[in-house]
C-alpha cells in the first residue's frame, strides 16, 4: 500500500478524502490494524495550543507622507520595544518583550508579567490599534526622525508571525525538588515535588505523529492561528538524535519547527497572550499539522497513543538551571501524566499541563474538517528536515 | 441543619469586635474559618462556612448585619472566566479542594463555587488570567 501526495488531493478536491484525527486514529487502528487501516484513511490531522515563547512577529509600517528610517533606531508599540535594526520600516516583535519598568509587570516578586510583546501581537490580532512610538537618525533620503502614532494593520503593509521555535516534539515535565516554591516558565512549581507540569498534546502532537520528519518538512501547509501557515525552517534547537523508542518518538524535546504564517488573518481565538508569573510573558500559538498517510509506515507512526510516548522528569530547582544533580528523575508516559497524578521517587505528584489538550482536539478536528470540505490541501515537503545521525 | 459558605466584610470599626465569638457563644453556629484578611484600622474580609438550625443561621446573619458587617455568598469572590479559558489545566493540581477540576473525558475545565475556599492558589497560575478573585 502505498499513495501519493497528488493522489490525497485529487481525493480532497473530489470531496472522497478520508480523515481522522490523531485521537480518533487510535481507535480505528485498533479496530482494523495497521494493513487496513492505512489502506482506507488518506490523512490524519494533529494538533496542539500552548505557549511558546520563540513567537514573534515582523512588521512593515506604511510610511507616511515625509519618510522615516527605523533601522538603526528605536520603535515600542504599546511602550513594548520591537527590534529595529533592519531597514527603514520593518521591525520585529517578539512575545516575550516587555515594557521598560512597567509596574504591571514587576509589581513586587514574583512580578505578575500582565503586559508584553505576545499582547500587542493578540491586540493586533483582535483588530485593535497600539501606540507606535519611534524614532530615527534622519537622513536624506529619509528626514523624519520621530513619529507617535496609534496604529493597527491598516497602517501596515506586512504583519507575519515569524516564530523561530515552535511545536517542540515532546518536552520536560517540570518538578521541584527545593524547599520553597519557584517561578519558571513551566509554571509555580511547589517544593518538594509539589505538582508536576507538563506541556506537550501527547498523541495529538505534530512531531510526535511524524517522529522522523518523514511527511512534515520545509514548505509544508499549515493551519496556523486560524490562517494558513507555512513550515519555513528546521525550528531553533532542532535535535533529531535524542534517544528513541522503538516507535520512533524521541523520550525528551528534539524537533522542532519554525512557522511562519500571516498575522492579518489570524483569528484571536487561536493566538493569546499568556503571563507566566515570576516568568515572563508567552505567547500560545495554536498549530494543526496535517500527515498525509503514505504507505503503513506512516500509519504506524500515527497511530501512537499517550501510552507510547515519555517524557521525562526534570528538576527545575537545580538540574535545569545548574546542570548539576541528577539529570533525569524519572520516566513517564503522557497517559500516566493525563491520569492527573505520576510518581516520582516513591511520591505521588498530581500533574498539571500548560498545553490545552481541549483546544488541541478542538484544532485537529478543524483541519479535518478543512481537508474534508476541500478546503485545505496536502504538501510535499520542498526539503527534509534533519533526521537523526544514525537510524 | 444548614450551611452557608459566606463572605463577611467588617469595616474598619469593627475589626477588633469578637464577632466570631458572639456568632458561636450567643447563636449557636459552627464557624469554619476558610480564609481571612484582617489588620486593625482597615476593612477585613473573612470566608466563613456556617452551620446551624435555619432559625439560628439567620439570627446569626441579623446579628452580622446590625453590626455593618457585609454578608455575601460566597459565588463572585472567585470568578472562572470561561471565555478566557483555555482548559490548560495549569492550575488544577494546585486546587486543594478539587474546585477547579478537570473532566479527562473533554479534557474541559470547570469550576465549582461550593467546592472553593478562596484560597487563591489558581489566581496566579492562570496564564490566561481566566481566574480573578474579588478577595
Amino acid at each position: 500500500m502505498a499513495r501519493t501526495i497528488e493522489e490525497i488531493n485529487e481525493k480532497i478536491r473530489a470531496g472522497s478524502v478520508v480523515v481522522f484525527t490523531a485521537e480518533e486514529i487510535i481507535e480505528v487502528v485498533r479496530e482494523k490494524g495497521i494493513k487496513r487501516a492505512s489502506r482506507e484513511v488518506d490523512v490524519v490531522t494533529t494538533g496542539t495550543f500552548s505557549p511558546m515563547c520563540s513567537s514573534g512577529a515582523f512588521i512593515n509600517l506604511r510610511q507616511e507622507q515625509q519618510k522615516m528610517k527605523l533601522g538603526g533606531g528605536y520603535a515600542t508599540l504599546n511602550d513594548v520595544p520591537a527590534y529595529a535594526g533592519l531597514a527603514a520600516a520593518d521591525i520585529y516583535l517578539g512575545a516575550t518583550a516587555l515594557p521598560e519598568g512597567d509596574p504591571r509587570n514587576n509589581n513586587g516578586r514574583p512580578g505578575r508579567f500582565r503586559y508584553g510583546g505576545a499582547h500587542v501581537i493578540e491586540e493586533l490580532a483582535q483588530g485593535k490599534k497600539v501606540l507606535l512610538k519611534a524614532g530615527g537618525y534622519g537622513t536624506d533620503c529619509y528626514p523624519k526622525r520621530r513619529r507617535e502614532q496609534m496604529i493597527g494593520f491598516e497602517e501596515m503593509n506586512e504583519a507575519f508571525l515569524f516564530n523561530p521555535r515552535n511545536c517542540y516534539q515532546n518536552y520536560n515535565v517540570a518538578v521541584n525538588l527545593s524547599d520553597k516554591p519557584i517561578y519558571t516558565y513551566m509554571g509555580k512549581l511547589k517544593p518538594r515535588l509539589g505538582n508536576a507540569n507538563y506541556c506537550s498534546a501527547g498523541q495529538l502532537s505534530p512531531l510526535l505523529n511524524d517522529p522522523m520528519y518523514r511527511t512534515i518538512g520545509i514548505g509544508t501547509r499549515i493551519f496556523f492561528c486560524g490562517a494558513e501557515g507555512y513550515v519555513v525552517w528546521n525550528g531553533t534547537q532542532h535535535n533529531p538524535d535524542i534517544p528513541r523508542l522503538a516507535n520512533g518518538t524521541p523520550t525528551a524535546g528534539a524537533g522542532t519547527l519554525a512557522l511562519i504564517g500571516n498575522l492579518k488573518d489570524m483569528d484571536p481565538k487561536w493566538l493569546r497572550a499568556v503571563s507566566f508569573t515570576g516568568y515572563g510573558v508567552s505567547l500560545s500559538v495554536a498549530v494543526g499539522l496535517p500527515i498525509p498517510i503514505l504507505d503503513e509506515e506512516m500509519m504506524r507512526f500515527v497511530s501512537v497513543s499517550d501510552a507510547d510516548l515519555k517524557a521525562p522528569v526534570i528538576d527545575y530547582s537545580v538540574f535545569y538551571p545548574t546542570g548539576e544533580g541528577k539529570p533525569k528523575l524519572a520516566e513517564v508516559t503522557y497517559e500516566e501524566l493525563k491520569s492527573g497524578a505520576i510518581e516520582v521517587s516513591g511520591k505521588k505528584v498530581p500533574t498539571g499541563s500548560f498545553s490545552s489538550y481541549a483546544k488541541a482536539k478542538e484544532v485537529a478536528g478543524y483541519l479535518k474538517s478543512l481537508i474534508r470540505d476541500g478546503k485545505f490541501f496536502v504538501t510535499q515537503p520542498v526539503r527534509s528536515l534533519p533526521g537523526p545521525s544514525h537510524k | 441543619m444548614e450551611k452557608k459558605k459566606v463572605v463577611l466584610t467588617f469595616p474598619p470599626s469593627s475589626v477588633e469586635d469578637p464577632v466570631i465569638f458572639h456568632l458561636i457563644s450567643d447563636h449557636g453556629l459552627k464557624v469554619n474559618i476558610l480564609r481571612a484578611a484582617i489588620d486593625p484600622g482597615k476593612q477585613g474580609r473573612m470566608v466563613v462556612d456556617l452551620t446551624g438550625e435555619e432559625s439560628r443561621l439567620s439570627a446569626g446573619t441579623a446579628y452580622l448585619k446590625r453590626q455593618g458587617i457585609g454578608i455575601e455568598p460566597l459565588t463572585g469572590e472567585i470568578r472562572h472566566l470561561e471565555d478566557q479559558c483555555t482548559s490548560c489545566t495549569a492550575c488544577v493540581p494546585v486546587c486543594p479542594t478539587g474546585a477547579l477540576h478537570v473532566n479527562r473525558e473533554t479534557w474541559m475545565v470547570s469550576y465549582d463555587a461550593d467546592k472553593c475556599v478562596v484560597c487563591l492558589s489558581c489566581v496566579d497560575v492562570c496564564p490566561y488570567r481566566a481566574i480573578v478573585s474579588h478577595f
